[in-house]
This record gives C-alpha cells, structure tokens and sequence, in this order.
C-alpha cells in the first residue's frame, strides 16, 4: 500500500485522508518536516494558502518541502494548487514553482462566488480513470491562468483549466475531498 | 432533510472545512487586520469593538459600521467574517449584501430579538453561531448555521467557560452514540432539536458541520488544549489586541493551533510574549454581565 502525506499546517486535511484512503492509500498527516523522508507522495490540501506559507515560513522548511516536490509526486488542492505554482497573482506571493502554471488567487470572488459545477474531463481523464463527469466544488476557489513547458489540462470549468498535470504532479482548483468520487485522488495513487 | 446534501449547504461547509486548524482574529481596523494576516490568521472577524472593550464600555453593540468591514476587506486577502447580532436578520441581509465571508450571529453583541434566531437557511452566506451545549448546537444548525463555535465567555480571558462548552458538546454526542432508538426519541425531546438530526449525531458521534471553539482563549496553550478537546480551530477575540505584544502573540497562537500535540514546540511559540490581556474570575461576575446566556 502506498504511503501518502497530507500536508497538516491547516484546511481540510482530514478531508483528504478519508478521500486518500477510501482511494486505498495509508495516510500520514505531515506537520514536521522529518517525516517527509518515507512518503510516496504528498497531498498539499486546500485551506488559507497565505496561512499554511506563513507556518512554513516560521517553520523554515519551505526549502524541504520544494525538494520533496523535485523527487516524488504532488498533488495540491485550491490552496495547494497554489503553493505548487510557478507564479502567482493578485497578490504576489512565493510559491514551490513545482508547476508551469500561472494562479490568480480568489480570481472568482468572495465566498458568494463559491459553487458546486458539473464539468465534463477530457476523454484522456476518463480513460485513465472511468467514463463520467466530475461535480467540482469551488470554494474562494483560483483560476489557472496561464499553463506552458510540460503542464497538460485534464479538465476545464468555463473555459478556464481546473485539473492540471505536470510529470509526477496534480493540481486541482476545486476540491475532490468533499465529494465521494474518488477518481482525481485514484489518477493521483496512480502515479505514485 | 435539513438540506444537508443541498449545493449551498456543501459550498457554506466548504468555506468552514478549509479554516480548519486555523485561527480566525477579531480585528477593528486595517492595521489590525495586517498584524493578523501577517500572522498567519486563516480569517478575520471585523468588529467595532473587540468584546473586552464592549464589556467595559457597555450600550447597545450592533453590526460593526460599513466603512470598517470594507476597509478591512480590502486590507487582507483571507476570508473576512462580521457579526450580527442574534435575531437581526436585516443587519445579516446588509452584511450579504456587502459580500463578507461568513456571518457571525454573535451573542457578544447584544441581542435584537430575544426568542427567535435568524432563520439562516435562505441565505447565500453561511452563517457560525455559538453554543454552550447540543441542543443549542443542534438548534443553530436547524436554522442553517454551517460551523458552530463554543461560547465560551467572549473578553473574559478567561478558558473556563469555552473548556465547560466544549466537554459538554463532545460527551452529550458520546452519550448519543450509545443510546438505542427509542431513546433517542427521548434524548431529542430534551435537547429540543428534531429526531432525525439527533439521530445523524448518534450515528457518526460528531456535528454535521464543523465544530470551533471561542470565548477566552488568551494564550498558545489555551489554543492548544481546545484543539486537544476537541476543536477544530479557534477564534481569538480580545485575546491578541488586548495584550502587550499582538504581532508576536497572534504569531504564536496560530503557531500554536497548528502544534497543539507538541509541548517542545508549544514551549517556543509560548516564549517572550509579554503580557497577556487581564482576566476576569467568571464566578465573581453577576450572571446579567455573562454573554454566553443570549441566544435561546
């Protein structure tokens, strides 16, 4: 079985870890740095980005968490998928540049902006997984603004990308842990 | 039932979900604001006066006024939450209407009704209400609240009130999971809340929505042994603005959240922070200047 952390600093962590192991993962919940070492992957879970870079920041061990990125897979949600970035916007802020993708933060809204959308994957989505659309829970959610070198969508909402994968790598702007389809956290196990 | 499953009722969880872990600071101002979000607050709670003050100076506190919550949101980047008070859905309907983040029906403001809550359900914006026990809680989430807090005893510094609020929700849900139907029937005519909802408690032993704690946390270890009880992050009101170093303080609380299981680290996040806001002793204070009563 694989080992999957879940980054714990704050957000909905404990969301992924149920999601991760209806998935069939075991779960560590990550708050120190030491216990990278023995993990397959790592799940960076939504919540307040500017938060969880604070703690690290605190902490001192962003450094660390950008090496474990450069040798085993990532998979980040909203927040997450903004820690992942190569850029990002409104405001500036550091990301671990994991991802050839650019990221406008709460580019939606306010919290009156949240949503749940039904979105159609790309076939290459579903048949690497199973046939079917994706109910995609939006909350203060990013848009992905721009995606180049080796980043590929995997879904869209509205014309803008919401599932992005890069080599070892997955991001999502919307949140797969608070639905009971566990297809975006099995194409992650998958690459593991 | 309780449109649980329905799309608001997942979109007002998810906001909840994600603040998790966190610390969410009353501030009333700008620069407070920052101090927070510098800090590292998951939220902000933008109010006219921080609960000590509205202790101290008495009167009627309302709604805090529109130029404040505008200025704090555009200040910070995190979620911005107002309080209203209990029953004023007009100033709630205002505060929608603004665009803030969550909604606070708030008893550290002094109630504009006196038996009735605002019925939250048809609101766009989800709403946190506090509860001293249950059926309170169970009562709030009835009525569409989609996080619920502890009391505690807001601008007290003083933990008594929110660690009595807390082990009383937690064992009044542990008890329902041992109790078989018809008991339950019985259990959720004295909690004065609908079977079906006491029933989903006794069933998966925690509330459908996610479970804070406020009301008096003045330090790291405070914040600490709430999560150790059971919350599932905190809001710090007087706490922070009311002590001799708020950087550094609201700093070491958030610090703190995250570390609650770890007492070397909890150590480091409690060193060189000067004073902390005073506290007042909760069983000297004539139960008319107690907060935590208002709300039915």
């Amino acid at each position: 079985m694989k080992k999957v952390g879940v980054l714990a600093l704050q957000g909905d962590f404990a969301a992924h870890g149920a999601a991760l192991e209806r998935a069939g993962a075991e779960v560590v919940y990550v708050r120190h740095p030491e216990q990278l070492a023995d993990l397959d992957g790592l799940v960076i879970p939504g919540g307040e980005s500017t938060t969880m870079l604070k703690l690290l920041g605190f902490e001192g061990w962003m450094n660390q968490l950008a090496a474990f990125g450069r040798r085993k897979p990532m998979f980040g949600t909203c927040a997450g998928a903004i820690l992942m970035a190569r850029e990002v916007k409104a405001p500036h802020q550091p990301s671990l540049g994991l991802m050839d993708i650019e990221v406008e933060r709460n580019a939606y809204g306010r919290q009156s902006e949240s949503r749940v959308a039904e979105i159609q994957p790309e076939r290459e989505f579903q048949q690497r997984t199973a046939p079917g659309k994706l109910e995609a829970v939006f909350i203060r959610a990013p848009i992905i603004r721009k995606v180049s070198g080796g980043a590929r969508v995997l879904a869209r909402y509205d014309g803008d990308p919401v599932l992005v994968e890069q080599g070892p790598h997955l991001v999502a702007t919307f949140h797969p842990e608070l639905t009971a389809d566990s297809r975006v956290h099995s194409l992650f196990l998958e690459k593991l | 039932m309780f449109q649980f499953s329905s799309e608001q009722f997942r979109v007002k969880v998810g906001l909840a979900e994600m603040l998790k872990g966190g610390v969410i600071m009353d501030v009333t101002n700008a620069e407070q604001a920052k101090i927070a979000e510098d800090a590292g607050a998951s939220a902000v709670m933008a109010l006219e006066r921080v609960p000590a003050d509205i202790r101290k100076e008495g009167g009627v506190a309302r709604m805090a006024s529109i130029a404040k919550i505008e200025e704090i949101m555009r200040t910070v980047t995190i979620p911005v939450m107002a309080k209203a008070r209990i029953g004023h859905f007009m100033e709630a309907r205002i505060l929608e209407a603004l665009g803030v983040d969550y909604i606070d029906e708030s008893e550290v403001l002094t109630p504009a009704d006196e038996e009735h809550h605002i019925d939250k359900n048809p609101f766009k914006v989800p709403f946190v209400c506090g509860a001293r026990n249950l059926g309170e809680a169970l009562r709030r989430i009835v009525e569409g609240a989609a996080m619920i807090r502890t009391k505690g005893e807001a601008g007290s510094g003083n933990i008594v009130e929110a660690v009595r609020h807390i082990r009383t929700i937690v064992k009044e849900m542990k008890q329902l999971t041992v109790l078989g139907k018809e008991e339950l029937v019985h259990e959720a005519k004295n909690l004065q809340a609908p079977l079906e909802l006491v029933e989903w408690v006794a069933e998966h032993g925690k509330l459908p929505v996610p479970n804070f704690s406020a009301g008096g946390i003045a330090t790291p270890a405070d914040a600490a042994l709430m999560m150790q009880l059971g919350a599932e992050a905190v809001f710090v009101g007087s706490g922070i603005f009311k002590s001799a170093d708020p950087p550094a303080r609201a700093k070491a609380i958030v610090q703190a959240a995250k570390n609650y299981d770890n007492p070397e680290q909890l150590l480091e996040a409690s060193r060189a922070l000067g004073e902390a806001m005073p506290g007042l002793d909760i069983a000297k204070m004539p139960e008319s200047e107690l907060l935590q009563t208002r709300g039915w």
